[in-house]
């Protein structure tokens, strides 16, 4: 058997992981356009701030891929997928042949039309030379303008503002991290980036950047008409999956590569997981695109193990996220904002403006499908377990869950000995 | 592989087995020492974490999974599955404090370290030769350090 891996990134690794747990013999060739070997994406802006150094991002260590009989193909891009013939073209003519392919070409940034946005001085934060670029540029610059008050739109302004800069943040909606937030906690959020010094502009996005003479940056026009001095313009809304490849082998696509409960593309032999795949979803019927770390992981994990024909269904992805601001620690997972008009939800909600403590957890029918917590996070694992889980409430356990205090004593009785202390014999 | 397993049925909530984690992890390897100095200077803290719900209670930590959640969910690479042995290992120079484990373990089996920005879980007393510390410690045999792999 032989397995192509078109990536690099974490669900490549997940990949590698869930294939040589079932097959220690087949060939595993992995190809990435990126020069460097997988590294933790999110951890660019780790290095961006300082906070690491360049040897500290590889998700593996070398030996890795040589214990696991893996052939890194580093800086090689695929252009071509042949499904009839088996075959990938890289970008230099070569061609490769395979038995079993994954798709894990991941997200590209999404860039809406802005009116002066091609050009120098505009960047986008998902990869590693675009960390390296921005931390070459911190040192001569004074002023930047982050567009989108998402996950990484927050991490490039927080990064940049550690080297020195001075940064402004411009998100559409009436709030930052809408999508993983709910008032509360982005108000939290918000409150202690503006302590630090970062300014955070909602409800506005740029309308216009402004370049002079000579073509460079010197300023964004704001769709609420103030202007925003800068000299860079970091473009960091998000993600759209990057499907290019998967389209033109005629694999079918909708907002994603569209996979089964397997990984399994329409084409019996091609793979998709992590960003790029629209797979199951835990909590919702339909597949969906979420593109987070985790989710790329477990999917690529279980391509993987069906690569190998080792058929394992895929549970289905979480949505997760756990991030940091200046010391106050945050965490989502599920369905944090119940969709409006939809019933059955009920919210249990606690906040410490004081203390800086939230807490919210969201119940739909007889289970918790989702919660957010900031400061006082601990507890966030044994949350996760009862959506994870899916575990039928009693009131008894969603009023200890309400007052703070999941608990795995909380869990069904047979369940917790199957989790914990399967097959116990006594002995003497 | 070996893993050690719970027993709620005769679990005392005594915490024996917590010094007995701080105690093996510590630096002095002495137990007043460890709890007394150690605990609030360096932030030592055991692994292990002690459940009560009315007359019953647990100690569980980390349990090794095959399929474990904190590996999928490490950004850094710091938690991976040793191939050889199964353990689900910590590289603690590589973490940096990001706590998508802790989110994701479904099983509460990570701490966050009181001090630094480091999680703290069981390594199964890795090196020691007399095996988990908690084990030893128990004196009501509500954990055992047993291979029960199909
Ligand atoms: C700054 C930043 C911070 C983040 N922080 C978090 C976080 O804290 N938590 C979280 O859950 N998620 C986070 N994410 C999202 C997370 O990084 C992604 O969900 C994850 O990396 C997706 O992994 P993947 O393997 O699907 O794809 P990617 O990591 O996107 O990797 C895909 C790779 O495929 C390569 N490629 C594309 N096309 C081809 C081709 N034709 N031939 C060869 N190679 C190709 C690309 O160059 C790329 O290297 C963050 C993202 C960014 C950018
Ligand atoms: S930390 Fe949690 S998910 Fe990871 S191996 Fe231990 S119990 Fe399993
Ligand atoms: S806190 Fe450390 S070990 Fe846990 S996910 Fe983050 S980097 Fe990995």
């Amino acid at each position: 058997m032989k397995y192509v891996l078109i990536g690099n990134g974490v669900a490549t690794i997940g990949a590698i992981e869930g294939i040589r747990k079932h097959d220690r013999q087949g060939r595993i060739v992995a190809i990435g356009s990126e020069a460097s070997a997988p590294y933790g994406r999110p951890l660019i802006s780790y290095l961006l701030a300082g906070k690491i150094s360049p040897d500290q991002l590889a998700l593996r260590p070398d030996e890795f891929y040589r214990k696991s009989d893996v052939e890194l193909r580093l800086g090689t891009t695929v252009s071509a997928i042949d499904c009839a013939a088996r075959t990938v073209t890289t970008s230099t003519g070569e061609k490769i042949d395979y038995d079993r392919l994954l798709v894990s070409t991941g997200g590209k940034p999404f860039t809406p039309p802005i009116r002066g946005a091609d050009g120098p001085d505009v960047y986008n934060f998902t990869n590693l030379d675009h960390a390296q670029t921005m931390i070459s540029l911190a040192k001569d610059i004074q002023k930047a303008v982050v567009v989108g008050g998402g996950l990484i739109g927050l991490k490039a302004a927080e990064s940049l503002f550690d080297r020195g800069v001075e940064v402004s943040i411009l998100e559409l909606s009436p709030r930052i991290l809408s999508l993983a937030f709910d008032a509360n906690a982005a108000r939290l959020a918000a409150r202690r980036l503006d302590e630090v010094g970062l300014s955070v502009h909602c409800g506005v996005t740029a309308q216009h950047i402004d370049r002079d003479a000579a073509g460079r940056v010197r300023g964004v026009k704001c769709t609420d008409g103030t202007y925003i001095p800068t000299e860079i313009v970091v473009i960091a809304i998000g993600v759209v999956p990057n499907t290019d490849l998967a389209e033109a082998a005629g694999l079918r696509v909708d907002r994603g590569i569209v996979v089964d409960d397997l990984m399994r593309t329409s084409d019996e032999n091609v793979f998709a997981a992590g960003d790029v795949a629209q797979a199951k979803d835990l909590l919702h019927d339909e597949n969906r695109v979420v593109p987070i770390w985790t989710n790329a992981y477990s999917q690529g994990y279980c391509a993987g193990k069906n690569m190998a024909s080792r058929a394992t269904p895929y549970i289905g992805g979480l949505a997760m996220n756990s991030i940091s601001f200046y010391g106050l620690p945050t965490i989502s997972v599920g369905t944090v904002n119940p969709p409006e008009g939809e019933e059955g939800y009920d919210v249990e909600a606690s906040l410490d403006e004081r203390k800086q403590t939230y807490r919210k957890l969201v119940f739909h029918d007889n289970r918790l499908v989702g919660y957010v917590l900031v400061g006082d996070i601990d507890q966030a694992g044994l949350y996760t377990s009862f959506i994870k889980f899916q575990l039928n409430l009693t009131p008894e356990m969603r009023q200890s869950l309400s007052q703070g205090h999941p608990d795995v004593l909380l869990w069904p009785d047979r369940f917790f000995d199957d989790t914990w202390n399967p097959n116990w014999v006594d002995k003497d | 592989m070996k893993r050690v397993y719970p027993n709620r049925e005769y679990c005392i909530g005594c915490h024996l087995c917590e010094l007995a984690c701080i105690t093996a992890h510590s630096e002095s390897g002495d137990l007043i020492i460890a709890y007394t100095q150690e605990r609030e200077a360096a932030g030592l803290s055991p692994c292990k974490k002690i459940f009560q719900k009315g007359s019953e209670c647990v100690a569980i930590s980390c349990r090794h999974c095959d399929d474990p959640s904190c590996v999928a969910a490490c950004i850094s690479g710091a938690l991976h599955k040793d191939p050889e042995t199964g353990e689900t290992v910590y590289d603690r120079g590589k973490c940096v404090g990001c706590w998508s484990c802790l989110m994701a373990c479904p099983y509460g089996a990570i701490r966050r370290h009181p001090v630094e920005s480091k999680i703290v879980k069981c390594d199964l007393c890795r090196g020691r030769e007399e095996g988990p510390a908690c084990v030893q410690a128990c004196p009501n045999q509500a954990l055992k350090y047993e291979d029960r792999d199909e």
